[in-house]
């Protein structure tokens, strides 16, 4: 089963499920079935809770979370997750807030669904990793989804803790198939662990099988798939006693995922280093972006670098 | 224009105030009081009266803060609603108490205290004590009580509000969402219209114009009519220059009657004045046109039409001086 597919079947799932659920986003009726396709079928069979909005990702996310506070579950998706940024007030001075600053008396069991990342040619305001600018808002859990997961069962998750969720998708990974977590690579005594997650996971997996056979580094892949709150204890536990570490995200370097994981290890590692994407906007030229974004070459040579470090 | 119906004051003469149809407010489950005993609603009375109890409980009520906040009892901000009660008021009683949601701003007490008659409960949370309606945790802006929700970001709850008037349309409820002038500068206002026009969400968007935002005039942030905002996006307009608590009622219950009925939004504009500062102590209006405000204070003329106004008052005022002497004595809420 591919990404998108697992998604998919989640999307159907829940619906047939819980018949207050409405799923909403901008072009995401059938044939169409939305920009990225993951909302296909979903119409047809589920008329009148699946509804096609205005452009107007603020609105919609608004819209949902009064929704969801009044008993109605809502999965929003966005069509390109760099949209987010016109639906930050609704998602953190709304949606996040309602639950604590109403004193528990209220829920919102909404999900946003949005998909990020680069790697497909669409130039700067369509190929972010914004996710780290949500990450760290009280009452808002933040996971990315990846191969090596169950991206359906993440859906099905969310949906049940009632809360405001927001998901990160990957448009490239849409389309590779679902591997489960026993394909990540484990090696006992690993000399290296990369930790990363979203659509940076199967870079990390591809350099960590060149790491053994090249050059007989054992090295363990730790795919986070919850990135806030921070599951530090986790974190720490799949690290073990390993002295080197090295973090890889897509997005912009700094206040990020790897100065989180550095938070988390602090006085537990003794090599740490940081991957990132370019700290200026995701140019159109694909191979412009193969060059910027962390990919398996990169990450291989920055595991080799800790490596020759001790 | 799509059914604008501008009424100035003492266009409608006395005698056509009929008694107003009032769903059993289930606020009066929680008293405790036998029921021949006074609300602090004023549930009992005839509407004249009962508009008034509710004007002059608020008036009272925020008073009461301002004298709270330069006492240093209170903190961070507060923005009161004197001379704006009768929207308050005249809206809130429009409404079915038992299904309907409220979605108020910053200024929010007066509908606050309309809708749920919790003066303690309010007065307890802006003193930060844990007996107050959300714990302490929300404060002046920031306040739940069962259908009735505020917050502190213009605009913002706008499409909130759509969102709870379509979860719960199938059993008849209708949203109301109030708004400021300056509010009309928000995107996320507009995008509501337009969402509540394409799915027929059953929500009034209730502008209370009182032709300024903090500090600055209407005319030099606000373009356009803000009474004809709506109708271009399909939406049903009604329109009052007056501060008649009375008035206001009987055009809010037509505009919610029209919202249930036909599922559909509407805009009901609402001329009125802030009597008060913005917050405390930031009134920087020249003093005419104070002056012009304080001249369409609601609260004068309703005394000429309520007979026993004094005892209306003192009971409000009793009630008001106990709500804060057991805030006072409530802990502070620490976490
Ligand atoms: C998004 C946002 N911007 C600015 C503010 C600060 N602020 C609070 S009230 C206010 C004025 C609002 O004016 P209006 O909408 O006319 O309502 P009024 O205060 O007159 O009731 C401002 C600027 C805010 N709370 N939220
Ligand atoms: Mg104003």
């Amino acid at each position: 089963m591919r990404v998108v597919e697992s998604i998919n079947r989640a999307l159907h799932d829940l619906m047939e499920a819980d018949l207050q659920l409405v799923v909403m986003g901008e072009d995401v009726l059938d044939p169409y079935g939305g920009a990225f396709k993951v909302t296909k079928g979903l119409s047809t069979a589920y008329q009148d809770r699946v509804w096609t909005t205005p452009i107007s990702e603020g609105g919609i996310v608004g819209m949902a979370t009064g929704m969801a506070l009044k008993g109605r579950p809502v999965i929003v998706e966005l069509m390109f997750g760099d949209f987010i940024a016109l639906a930050a007030d609704q998602i953190i001075n709304h949606a996040a807030k309602f639950r604590w600053m109403y004193n528990d008396q209220v829920e919102v069991p909404i999900i946003i669904r949005a998909p990020m990342g680069g790697r497909r040619g669409y130039g700067p305001t369509h190929s972010q990793s914004l996710e780290k600018h949500f990450c760290g808002v009280p009452g808002l859990t933040v996971s990315a989804t990846h191969e090596y997961a169950d991206p359906g069962a993440l859906l099905h998750r969310a949906l049940a803790s009632r809360s405001p969720h927001l998901i990160i998708e990957n448009k490239v990974m849409y389309s590779r198939p679902v591997f489960g977590a026993a394909a990540l690579p484990r090696p006992p005594d690993a000399d290296i662990v990369i930790l990363t997650y979203g659509g940076c996971v199967e870079h990390a997996v591809a350099a960590a099988k060149k790491l053994v056979e090249e050059e007989e580094i054992a090295t363990t892949v730790v795919a986070v798939e919850q990135l806030s709150p921070f599951p530090c204890e986790d974190v720490l536990s799949q690290v073990g006693r390993c002295s080197r570490v090295v973090a890889v995200e897509e997005g912009s370097p700094g206040w990020g995922f790897a100065s989180e994981c550095a938070r988390a290890l602090i006085g537990r590692v003794r090599h740490f280093s940081a991957l990132a994407g370019p700290d200026h906007p995701i140019p159109s030229s694909r191979e412009w972006e193969d060059d910027l974004l962390p990919g398996v070459d990169a990450i291989q040579a920055a595991c080799i670098d800790l490596f020759k470090k001790g | 224009m799509n059914e604008l119906a501008i009424r100035k004051d003492g266009d409608i003469p006395a005698s056509s105030f009929g008694e107003l149809k009032l769903v059993p407010p289930s606020a009066l489950q929680n008293l405790t009081l036998p029921q021949a005993e006074r609300t602090l609603l004023g549930f009992e009375l005839p509407t004249v009266a009962r508009l008034y109890q509710q004007m002059i409980l608020i008036r009272l009520v925020e008073e009461r803060l301002l004298e709270l906040f330069s006492q240093g009892l209170l903190f961070g901000t507060t923005h009161t609603s004197i001379g704006q009660e009768a929207n308050a008021v005249g809206v809130i009683n429009a409404l079915d108490r038992d299904r309907d949601i409220v979605w108020s701003n910053h200024r929010c007490h007066g509908h606050f205290i309309a809708y749920s008659g919790e003066v303690e409960g309010l007065i307890a949370e802006i003193m930060g004590r844990v007996t107050g309606i959300c714990g302490g945790r929300g404060g002046s802006q920031h306040l739940c009580f069962r259908n009735f929700h505020s917050n502190g970001i213009q605009g913002g709850i706008a499409p909130v509000a759509v969102g709870c008037a379509l979860a719960r349309k199938d059993e008849g409820a209708v949203a109301v969402v109030f708004l400021g002038d300056g509010t009309m500068g928000e995107g996320a206002v507009y995008e509501s219209l337009n969402l509540a026009s394409v799915f027929g969400a059953p929500v009034l968007f209730v502008v209370e114009d009182n032709e300024i935002a903090q500090t600055t005039p209407k005319n030099l942030t606000v373009s356009g009519s803000i009474i004809a905002r709506a109708e271009p996006f399909g939406i049903r307009t009604f329109a009052y220059d007056g501060n008649d608590p009375v008035e206001i009622c009987e055009l809010a219950q037509e505009a919610v009657g029209y919202v249930r009925a036909e599922g559909r939004p509407c805009w009901l504009y609402l001329r009125t004045e802030r009597i008060g500062p913005h917050s405390k102590g930031d009134d920087t209006r020249p003093a005419l046109r104070l002056e012009q405000a304080r001249a369409r204070d609601p609260i004068p003329p309703m005394r000429q039409r309520v007979a026993d106004f004094e005892e209306i008052d003192a009971f409000c005022r009793s009630t008001v001086d106990r709500a804060v002497e057991s805030a006072a004595a409530a802990a502070m809420a620490r976490g």
